[in-house]
C-alpha cells in the first residue's frame, strides 16, 4: 500500500497550511517507523498474553503470591495505572477553569494518556482473579459494602467521563480529517465520519461544544479525586498494619497526580521530537510543566514525611515490623531511593535550570571532564594493584580500600556536580531525567506500600522465608505486557488523531494575533533556546 | 371554549405529575426489596441454616501443648489443600522477658467479620448460627478476604487441589465446601456438617489435652474433647478469658483463656500423649 498511498496523502497534504501539515503528518503517513513500532510493542504484549494464559490453565500458583502476600505485581500496576490516568483531569480540567492558554498544544496528550491508562488498569485485578470467567458476579451479586464494588463503580464512571472528554474536544479535527484526509482507509473515513458528529463549524455548534467541554471539566475532577481515593481505600480498609491509615486518600492522589504529570513530561518530549512538533511545544510549555511537576512532587514528599515520620517516632506496635524491613530491612535500599532518587534528586533537577549559581561550577578545574576522567582512572589502578600488594607485602590493606572507596564515592560527587552546569543548559534534558525518575519511583513506591505490609501481617511466620515475595516470569510478563499495551494504545490514538489538538492550537494562536502578544496571558516564547 | 383556563400543554402536565407521584409508592415499594437486596450480605441474606445455636469456642492456652493434633485431625477431615492449615498452632513469642506459647488459631468467626464486609460478590456471609461461610460457587478469587483478615485465617486454592475418589464424590455444600477447587478462598468453618449432627468439631474432638472447648452460647455450655462439660460464662469469667486482639473490633466468637492459670480442673493429667511431633510454628508479635 506504500507508494499509492504515499502519492495521494501527498496531494492531500498539499490542501493543508502549514501548521496543519505538521501536526496530521503522523495520522496521515504511516510509514515503516509505524508498522515497526507497532509490531514491537505488540510482540511484548503478546508474550504477557501467553503468559496469563498459562497463569489460566495452571492457576495463580504460577505466580509469587501465596497465603501470606496474596496480592503482588498485578495490584501494584493497577495502583501504578490508575495513579498515571490523573493527569488527564489535571491538565484538562484545571488548566481549562483557570483560563491557563499555553495548555492547547498537550492537553490531548495528557488526556490520552488517561484513556490508555485506565484501559490497562482496569485490566489488571481481572487478571488478579483466581476465578476471571465469574467477574460478572461483580454486577450480578455486587455488595456496595465492599471497596471493591467503590473501585468498580468510579473507575467505570471515570472511564467514561474521560472518553467523553477526549471525544469531546476531538470532534473538530474528527471532522477535519474527514474533510481533507478523503483517501484514508475506509475504516478510518469510518471513525472519523462518526466521530465527528456531523461538526461543521458554526458558531452554534462551537459554543455548544464550550459548554459541554467546561461542564465536562467541572465533572470530571471530583470523579478522579474520587478515584484515586477509592483505590487507596482497598488497603486502608482493612485492620492491616502499615494500610490502616487514615492518610491514605490525598496520599494517593497526590502521588498519583505527580506520576501523571511527569509522565506528560515525557509523553510532550518523545512526541515533540518523533512528530517534529517543536514549533508547539516549546521550552515555555517545559518550563511551566516542570513547576507543575515540582510542586506535586514536593507535596507527596511532604505527604511521605507525614506518613511515615509520625509512625516511626513511635516505632511501636504492630507497624514495626513493617517499618524495621523498610527502614534498615529487606527494602531499606528500595525505600531509600525512591525517597531520595524518585523524589528529592528530581526536585532539585526541576530547579536546576533556575539556579544562577550552578554556571560558576564550570570554572572549578577539578570538574571538568579531563581532571575527572585522570582521577577516576589512578583511582582504577590502585584499586586493582590493592589484591596484588596486599599478597606481595603481607600486610592488611584495609585501611587503604576503605579510603578508595570513599575515593570513588566523591569522585561520583564530583562527577554528578560536573553534570550539572550541562544539564543546566538543557533544561528539557534535566526536566525529562526527572520525570522519568518520578515514573519509576511511582511504580516502585506502590511495590513498598504493598509487599512489606503483607509480608508483615499481625501474626508472622517465624520461619520469614514462607512469607517472602518473590515475583515470578508470568507476573513479570505480564507486567511488561501492560506497560506495552498501555503505549500501544497511546501510540495509535497519536497516529488516528493529531496528538495536538489543531483547532485549538490554531484558536488559540488567532486569539493571540488579535490581542496582541502583550495582551496574552502567557506569550509563547519567540524563539526556543537549545534544548 | 373561550373560558378554558387549563390549555392542554399545561393539562398533560398536570397529568403527568400526578401520574409521577402516584406511582411514587409502588415505584417505592419496587425500589425497597431491590434496595435491601444491594445492601443486604449478597446472596444468602440472614442465612438461619443453622438452625437456633450461636457457635463458639473456648481454647486454654494453659492445656496447649503445641501437639498438632487438632491440626492434622482438621486436615484429614476437610482434605485441606496441601499447605493450608485452617486451624493453625502458633508459637507466640513476646517481646522481652515474657515467655512463649501456643497459640491454636482457628478461624474466629468474628461477630464483625472484616472478611464478611469487604467480600465483593457476597461469597463470604455470616450465617445466624454465628459461623462465617464461603459459598464457593460464587466466589471470584480476588482475595480481598485475606487482606483484610487481621488472623491469616484463610487460604487460597492457588492451584487446582489434588483430589481423591472420596473427595470428588461429594456434591458441593457450602457446609463442607468440598470437593475443593482452583481459585477461591478457604478457611475454618467450625465443621457445620459435624455439629448438625451433634458431634463436635473435629479438632475439638481431637485435642488429646481438652484444650479446645465448643458449645453452644444459647445453651451457655461448652464440652471439649476429653468429656468435659463446663458452664461457659463462669469459665470465662473465672478464666479471665479474653479475645485475640479485641481492640480490633472483629468481635471473634473464639475466647482464650492465658497460658499460665490453671481455670480449670484437668480431669487426669494428660501424662502420656501418645500424637507426637508437629511442632507448633514460631512465631513473633
Amino acid at each position: 500500500m506504500t507508494s499509492i498511498f504515499r502519492d495521494s496523502s501527498k496531494s492531500v497534504m498539499g490542501s493543508l497550511n502549514a501548521q496543519e501539515k505538521v501536526l496530521l503528518r503522523p495520522v496521515m503517513e504511516w510509514g515503516r517507523g509505524f508498522y515497526l513500532t507497532v509490531g514491537g510493542l505488540a510482540a511484548i504484549a503478546a508474550v504477557g498474553v501467553f503468559a496469563y494464559f498459562t497463569q489460566l490453565r495452571d492457576g495463580l500458583a504460577v505466580t509469587g503470591m501465596r497465603d501470606t502476600v496474596s496480592w503482588g505485581l498485578y495490584i501494584i500496576n493497577f495502583v501504578f495505572f490508575i495513579g498515571i490516568s490523573h493527569v488527564g483531569a489535571l491538565l484538562s480540567s484545571i488548566l481549562r477553569l483557570t483560563g491557563a492558554q499555553w495548555r492547547h498544544p498537550i492537553t490531548r496528550m495528557a488526556e490520552a494518556i488517561t484513556f490508555a491508562a485506565l484501559l490497562m488498569g482496569a485490566l489488571m485485578p481481572i487478571v488478579d482473579l483466581g476465578r476471571p470467567e465469574r467477574v460478572l458476579n461483580l454486577i450480578t451479586n455486587g455488595r456496595l459494602q465492599s471497596p471493591i464494588l467503590w473501585d468498580i463503580l468510579s473507575i467505570t464512571t471515570y472511564l467514561t467521563g474521560s472518553v467523553i472528554f477526549l471525544l469531546l474536544p476531538l470532534i473538530p479535527d474528527m471532522a477535519l480529517l474527514r474533510d481533507k484526509f478523503a483517501n484514508a482507509p475506509a475504516w478510518r473515513r469510518w471513525i472519523y465520519k462518526i466521530f465527528s458528529f456531523g461538526w461543521r463549524g458554526t458558531p452554534e455548534q462551537h459554543a455548544r461544544l464550550e459548554r459541554s467541554m467546561n461542564t465536562m471539566a467541572i465533572l470530571i475532577l471530583p470523579i478522579a479525586v474520587m478515584v484515586h481515593t477509592v483505590v487507596s481505600w482497598i488497603f486502608a480498609m482493612t485492620l492491616r498494619p502499615g494500610w490502616n491509615s487514615t492518610i491514605f486518600g490525598p496520599y494517593f492522589v497526590a502521588g498519583a497526580l505527580a506520576s501523571g504529570a511527569a509522565s506528560v513530561v515525557l509523553a510532550m518530549a518523545v512526541f515533540r521530537k518523533m512528530y517534529h512538533l517543536d514549533k508547539f511545544i516549546t521550552l515555555d510549555h517545559f518550563k511551566k510543566m516542570a513547576v507543575l511537576v515540582l510542586t506535586l512532587d514536593i507535596l507527596y514528599l511532604y505527604l511521605n514525611i507525614s506518613e511515615y515520620v509520625t509512625l516511626a517516632y513511635k516505632m511501636q506496635g504492630p507497624e514495626k515490623a513493617e517499618l524495621g524491613e523498610l527502614f534498615t530491612g529487606r527494602f531499606a535500599g528500595m525505600f531509600w531511593t525512591t525517597q531520595i532518587v524518585g523524589l528529592i534528586v528530581p526536585a532539585c533537577l526541576l530547579v536546576l535550570p533556575s539556579i544562577k549559581a550552578v554556571t560558576g561550577l564550570s570554572r572549578i578545574r577539578p570538574l571538568r571532564p579531563l581532571p575527572l576522567a585522570v582521577g577516576g582512572a589512578i583511582l582504577f589502578a590502585i584499586s586493582l594493584a590493592t589484591p596484588f600488594a596486599q599478597s606481595f607485602l603481607g600486610t592488611d590493606l584495609s585501611l587503604l580500600i576503605a579510603v578508595l572507596r570513599v575515593g570513588v564515592l566523591m569522585l561520583a560527587g564530583l562527577a554528578v556536580l560536573s553534570l550539572l552546569p550541562w544539564l543546566q543548559a538543557r533544561p528539557v534534558t534535566s526536566f525529562v531525567i526527572a520525570s522519568a525518575l518520578i515514573v519509576v519511583q511511582a511504580w516502585f513506591k506502590r511495590f513498598l506500600i504493598v509487599v512489606p505490609v503483607m509480608e508483615n501481617p499481625f501474626i508472622t511466620e517465624g520461619n520469614a522465608a514462607l512469607s517472602l515475595y518473590r515475583p515470578t516470569w508470568v507476573e513479570w510478563a505480564i507486567t511488561a505486557g501492560a506497560m506495552a499495551g498501555f503505549l500501544l494504545i497511546y501510540f495509535l490514538l497519536s497516529r488516528l488523531v493529531p496528538i495536538v489538538s489543531v483547532w485549538e492550537t490554531a484558536h488559540a494562536k488567532s486569539a493571540e494575533t488579535v490581542a496582541g502578544p502583550a495582551h496574552s496571558p502567557l506569550p509563547v516564547p519567540t524563539s526556543s533556546p537549545e534544548v | 371554549m373561550g373560558e378554558r383556563k387549563v390549555g392542554r400543554r399545561e393539562f398533560l402536565k398536570l397529568v403527568g405529575a400526578g401520574a409521577a407521584i402516584s406511582i411514587v409508592p409502588t415505584v417505592g415499594a419496587k425500589l425497597a426489596p431491590l434496595a435491601r437486596s444491594i445492601f443486604s450480605r449478597g446472596p444468602h441474606p440472614g442465612d438461619t441454616g443453622g438452625g437456633n445455636h450461636r457457635w463458639l469456642m473456648v481454647i486454654d492456652l494453659a492445656r496447649c501443648d503445641g501437639c498438632g493434633a487438632c491440626t492434622k485431625a482438621c486436615s484429614a477431615m476437610h482434605m485441606a489443600p496441601p499447605g493450608q492449615e485452617w486451624i493453625k498452632v502458633y508459637n507466640l513469642e513476646h517481646e522481652g522477658l515474657a515467655a512463649s506459647h501456643y497459640f491454636p488459631r482457628p478461624c474466629m468467626q468474628c461477630d464483625n467479620p472484616p472478611c464478611v464486609n469487604v467480600c465483593p460478590v457476597g461469597a463470604s456471609y455470616k450465617r445466624s448460627d454465628g459461623i462465617v461461610l464461603i459459598d464457593q460457587e460464587i466466589c471470584i478469587g480476588c482475595r480481598m478476604c485475606l487482606a483484610a483478615c487481621p488472623y491469616s485465617a484463610r487460604y487460597f486454592n492457588w492451584t487446582e487441589p489434588p483430589h481423591t475418589e472420596q473427595e470428588l464424590s461429594q456434591s458441593y455444600s457450602v457446609e463442607t465446601n468440598l470437593p475443593h477447587r482452583k481459585g477461591v478462598a478457604e478457611k475454618c468453618l467450625f465443621c457445620p456438617a459435624l455439629t448438625s449432627q451433634g458431634m463436635l468439631p473435629a479438632c475439638v474432638s481431637a485435642c488429646p489435652t481438652g484444650a479446645i472447648f465448643f458449645g453452644d452460647e444459647n445453651e451457655n455450655a461448652v464440652t471439649n474433647g476429653v468429656g468435659q462439660t463446663l458452664q461457659l460464662s463462669e469459665l470465662l469469667h473465672e478464666g479471665a478469658a479474653h479475645r485475640h486482639m479485641e481492640e480490633l473490633g472483629t468481635e471473634p466468637r473464639v475466647w482464650y483463656l492465658p497460658p499460665r492459670t490453671q481455670p480449670t480442673s484437668m480431669p487426669n493429667e494428660p501424662s502420656e500423649i501418645l500424637i507426637s511431633g508437629a511442632e507448633g510454628v514460631r512465631v513473633k508479635i
